[in-house]
């Protein structure tokens, strides 16, 4: 754990007056032309929030849709724009910077004791980047929308007659944010940690984003490249992807999927990280298996580069690329399932207290173990011949990916929600909006994982009258998860306006991001704290209980 | 046993040689992962109703692995999800791997249709026929985009690309009709992109292949048509509606006024029609020919360009016979009762 200079081993004494970095000024031009790490962090977090919930009504208009198996409502391009719409906003101007962006830049510097990111100038670029990429891409799918899906196939997407152009390059725009963030990550993790906090002392949540950091600036060039590519030939007909112009189609798939299957752990990374750091705190035990865990987060990032190929088992591949590209893909899930017994081994011995945050890690783990493990199935070869392009696929990366981000997500806005703002919100509503949208979430899916056994292709408008029942049972489970959403939305604000004052470490976790004032003040640290422990110690004694910890 | 899993499972009926196999790994790999979610969620549960938390003051021991766990924590995902992927490769190597005795089929997809040709036989749209209990070899390339050819019954999927050949194949083994579904999104006709694979016992295929052989005359679906039905009179239009049958054009043009993918054919002829580019048209036999020979040259506002071209696939009178058959779809000659509308709109 953390200790002041002179040793002792409580937290370090919050001074008595201070100025949070909420107050350290209050003008629009404080915020917007801020380096503080904190702030950009709370900007991304409502950036990813209004992309997360402009997503959701995309979701919505799709299911309401599929309650009919004929056309309804509106017509099939409307349909295929609105699915690409659904598939681009979720992933990169949500799940992408979510964790990472959002709870990474408010975290990640207090838990290595740092008094800001390495580059903070590049910080606030990163988000301004993301902006105009994110609102160039808005754009685009406004004025003519685009309907290729968020995979961009070729060479559908190279003719297709939607305005595809602007998107693309709003998505290459956001490339670069994303590179950006990464890059200060990896440069801060390596230079600025306090004294004595040595590799292996790091939070695991420093581990996971460290991981993805790597991802990021190794992976993101090659789909700006691809992408590019595309948008090229879109406008000026070069012929590197459509064959009439003596191209490869699945080229583009090869370059598409050597970034996206590694964006997924992008996206899954920073949540098990956030899990990690909920699981310790909850259970006020180190983590079971510290190496193993870090470890695996790195073996993910490694190994993620080299498993691309399962994307294309049924494009006509060889039998010896599928085989190769399934091993590897088999040690993803061994990696993964490292991770998870480890969480679970974490419990043993430990003193639980069931808070919103921890139901988000129960979720989790949930999510991660069944949707992971049907990714394993998926992997293997002949199953996936069946399953491949059907809503099995759809229901399996929802689970493991989606599943992942938003318990990863939800639970980390409401771990450090009294960290961020310095009030607390009602747990009670906390606990049943999360089990509504556990609840919801599954009724949503495991409908889909039928589907995919059925033989329901994806990005269907119209399908065969006997997938009907499944649909309609899906489309009441989503309903049921934007209900979940909508109540935290509802209670988030009204804690954030009126919500009782909490004190420095109102968990009594000993995570070291609390062992500064919350809200931090502006430079994190009067003192730069000298580590002598690794983190989550709980072998001495913190308390607090402004949540009114449940014990029995 | 089988039957039960697979109804649980919602899987479609085993009707190829492989289903059944494919079906079994399918049930295996399912109850396996059942059982370690449930075990890891058990763990998870006991430990949580034991390790409540007793008083805000707790303490806990700081515990870390054994060797022994973390060797069994590697060891045991990585043997299983192993014994999944050996046998999971085995039925893949096998189903990338045709018989050399295989019937082969040549398979052209294009938007939104599917097409094919036996090497010494007729051409079929969104009909395949194939005998139960041989096997049949799929050469598939597309026109235009990826598109996939899926028989969720057959268990049996592959990509069918534009510039290339991929091949798959199956045994069906119980004779009846499957769906085929179009798995590789392709555009506004994508989900209904549908064809249908017809397995026939093995001596009603060769009697049909005798009689094609024989040189009697068959619809573009491949079934026989009896002498008498090729009438020499019969009228242009009865022609145009079975060529936009047999052509898919019904797929994306109505012909009751309905708004679909492409203007709808209802009352075509004579129409005023605004095109994307803001000029005014009246659809008259020269634009609905050119529309079908070269479709982007003139696209109707509101519409996307999406239609494929027709040249060099339809013969001259085979377009005529289209053209006659869009300008019989006018309202009153369509309706064969008498209108229900009033005559005056009601006064309120």
């Amino acid at each position: 754990m953390l200790q002041s200079i002179d040793g002792s081993p409580q937290t370090l004494a919050a001074p008595a007056e201070y100025t949070p970095y909420l107050k350290d000024g209050t003008t629009v031009m404080s915020w917007l032309n801020t380096r503080d790490h904190k702030r950009v962090g709370v900007m991304f977090l409502v950036l990813v929030t209004l992309g997360f919930f402009l997503g959701g009504i995309f979701a919505l208009a799709i299911r309401i849709k599929l309650l009919q198996p004929g056309p309804f409502l509106y017509d099939a391009m409307t349909y295929n724009r609105l699915f690409t719409l659904h598939g681009i906003v979720m992933i990169f101007f949500f799940m992408i910077p979510a964790i990472p962006s959002g709870f990474g830049n408010f975290v990640l510097p207090l838990m290595i004791g740092a008094r800001d990111v390495a580059f903070p100038r590049l910080n606030l670029a990163s988000m301004y980047v993301y902006l105009l990429g994110a609102s160039l891409a808005l754009w685009g799918m406004i004025h003519g929308g685009v309907d290729t899906g968020w995979t961009f196939y070729t060479p559908y997407s190279s003719t297709t007659t939607t305005n595809a152009f602007p998107v693309i390059l709003g998505l290459f725009i956001i490339g670069f944010s994303s590179i950006m963030t990464g890059l200060n990550f990896i440069v801060t993790v390596h230079t600025l940690r306090a004294p004595g906090m040595t590799w292996m002392r790091m939070p695991l949540f420093v581990w996971a984003v460290y991981g993805t950091s790597i991802i990021q600036v190794l992976a993101t060039p090659v789909l700006g490249l691809a992408l590019c590519v595309v948008g090229v030939e879109n406008t000026l007909h070069f012929g590197l992807f459509d064959p009439t112009r003596g191209g490869d189609p699945l080229l583009f798939q090869h370059l598409f999927w050597f970034y996206s299957h590694p964006a997924v752990y992008i996206m899954v990374l920073p949540a098990m990280g956030v899990m990690s750091e909920v699981i310790c705190a909850f259970s006020r035990k180190n983590a079971f298996g510290y190496n193993m865990i870090a470890y695996s987060s790195l073996g993910i990032a490694f190994v993620g580069f080299f498993a691309w190929g399962h994307h294309m088992f049924v494009t006509g591949q060889s039998s010896v690329n599928a085989g190769i590209f399934g091993v590897i893909s088999m040690l993803v899930g061994v990696f993964t399932a490292i991770k998870v017994f480890n969480w679970v081994g974490t419990l043993y011995r430990g003193s639980i207290s069931f808070n919103t945050p921890f139901l988000y890690a129960c979720g989790f783990l949930y999510f991660v173990v069944f949707g992971g493990m049907t990714g394993i199935a998926l992997a293997t070869v002949s199953l996936d011949v069946h399953w491949h392009d059907t809503y099995f696929v759809i229901a399996h990366f929802h689970f493991v990916m989606v599943g992942a981000v938003i318990m990863g997500f939800l639970a980390g806005l409401h771990y450090w929600f009294p960290k961020m703002f310095g009030r607390t919100y009602h747990d009670g509503w906390g606990l049943v909006a999360g089990s509504l949208i556990i609840l919801g979430f599954n009724a949503t899916f495991i409908p889909q994982f039928l589907l995919g056994n059925a033989g329901m292709p994806r990005r269907y408008y119209e399908y065969p009258d006997q997938f009907q029942a499944l649909n309609v049972a899906s489309t009441a489970g989503a309903t049921l998860l934007a209900f979940g959403l909508l109540i935290i939305l509802v209670y988030l604000v009204v804690a954030l306006v009126s919500g009782k004052r909490c004190e420095q470490n109102p968990w009594g976790s000993k995570g070291f991001e609390w062992m500064t004032q919350s809200p931090p003040s502006t430079h994190n640290f009067d003192v730069i704290p000298t580590i002598t422990t690794g983190p989550h110690d709980y072998r001495t004694h913190t308390h607090s209980a402004a949540f009114g910890v449940h014990h029995v | 046993m089988n039957e039960f899993f697979r109804k649980l499972l919602f899987l479609p009926e085993q009707a190829s040689s492989f289903a059944a196999d494919v079906d079994h790994l399918h049930y295996f790999v399912m109850m396996t992962t059942v059982i370690m979610a449930a075990a890891v969620g058990l763990c998870a549960l006991l430990f949580f109703a034991i390790y409540r938390r007793k008083s805000e003051a707790q303490t806990t021991p700081h515990i870390e692995p054994t060797l022994m766990i973390e060797a069994a924590f590697v060891s045991v995902p990585l043997i299983l999800f192993l014994l999944w992927f050996a046998v999971g490769f085995r039925q893949f190597v096998e189903q990338d791997n045709p018989p050399a005795d295989a019937i082969d089929v040549y398979v052209m997809a294009k938007k939104w249709m599917w097409k094919f040709n036996y090497p010494d036989g007729p051409n079929a749209v969104n009909v395949l026929r194939v005998p139960a209990g041989k096997p049949v070899r799929l050469l598939m390339t597309s026109q235009d985009v990826i598109h996939s050819f899926f028989v969720p019954e057959f268990r049996v999927k592959k990509d069918v690309n534009p510039g290339r050949y991929t091949q798959t194949w199956f045994t069906a083994t119980i004779p009846g009709k499957y769906q085929i579904l179009c798995s590789q999104y392709c555009g506004a006709g994508h989900s209904i992109m549908r064809g249908e694979v017809i397995v026939m016992p093995p001596a009603e295929y060769e009697a049909w292949l005798a009689n094609l052989k024989r040189g009697i005359p068959n619809t573009q679906d491949g079934t026989p048509t009896p002498i008498e039905n090729v009438a020499a009179n019969t009228s242009l239009v009865e022609q145009g509606k079975r060529i936009a049958v047999e052509q898919g054009c019904v797929k994306c043009h109505t012909v009751n006024g309905e708004r679909h993918i492409g203007p709808s054919w209802l009352d075509m002829y004579g129409r005023h029609e605004k095109m994307k580019t803001g000029e005014m048209i009246t659809v008259d036999e020269g634009y609905m020919t050119e529309s079908i020979m070269d479709p982007a040259a003139k696209i109707v506002d509101g519409f996307d360009n999406v239609m494929p071209s027709f040249q060099n696939k339809l013969a001259g009178p085979e377009i005529a016979a289209l053209v006659e058959y869009m300008k019989s779809l006018q309202s009153d000659t369509v309706r064969n009762t008498p209108s229900e509308a009033p005559l005056y709109a009601p006064v309120h």
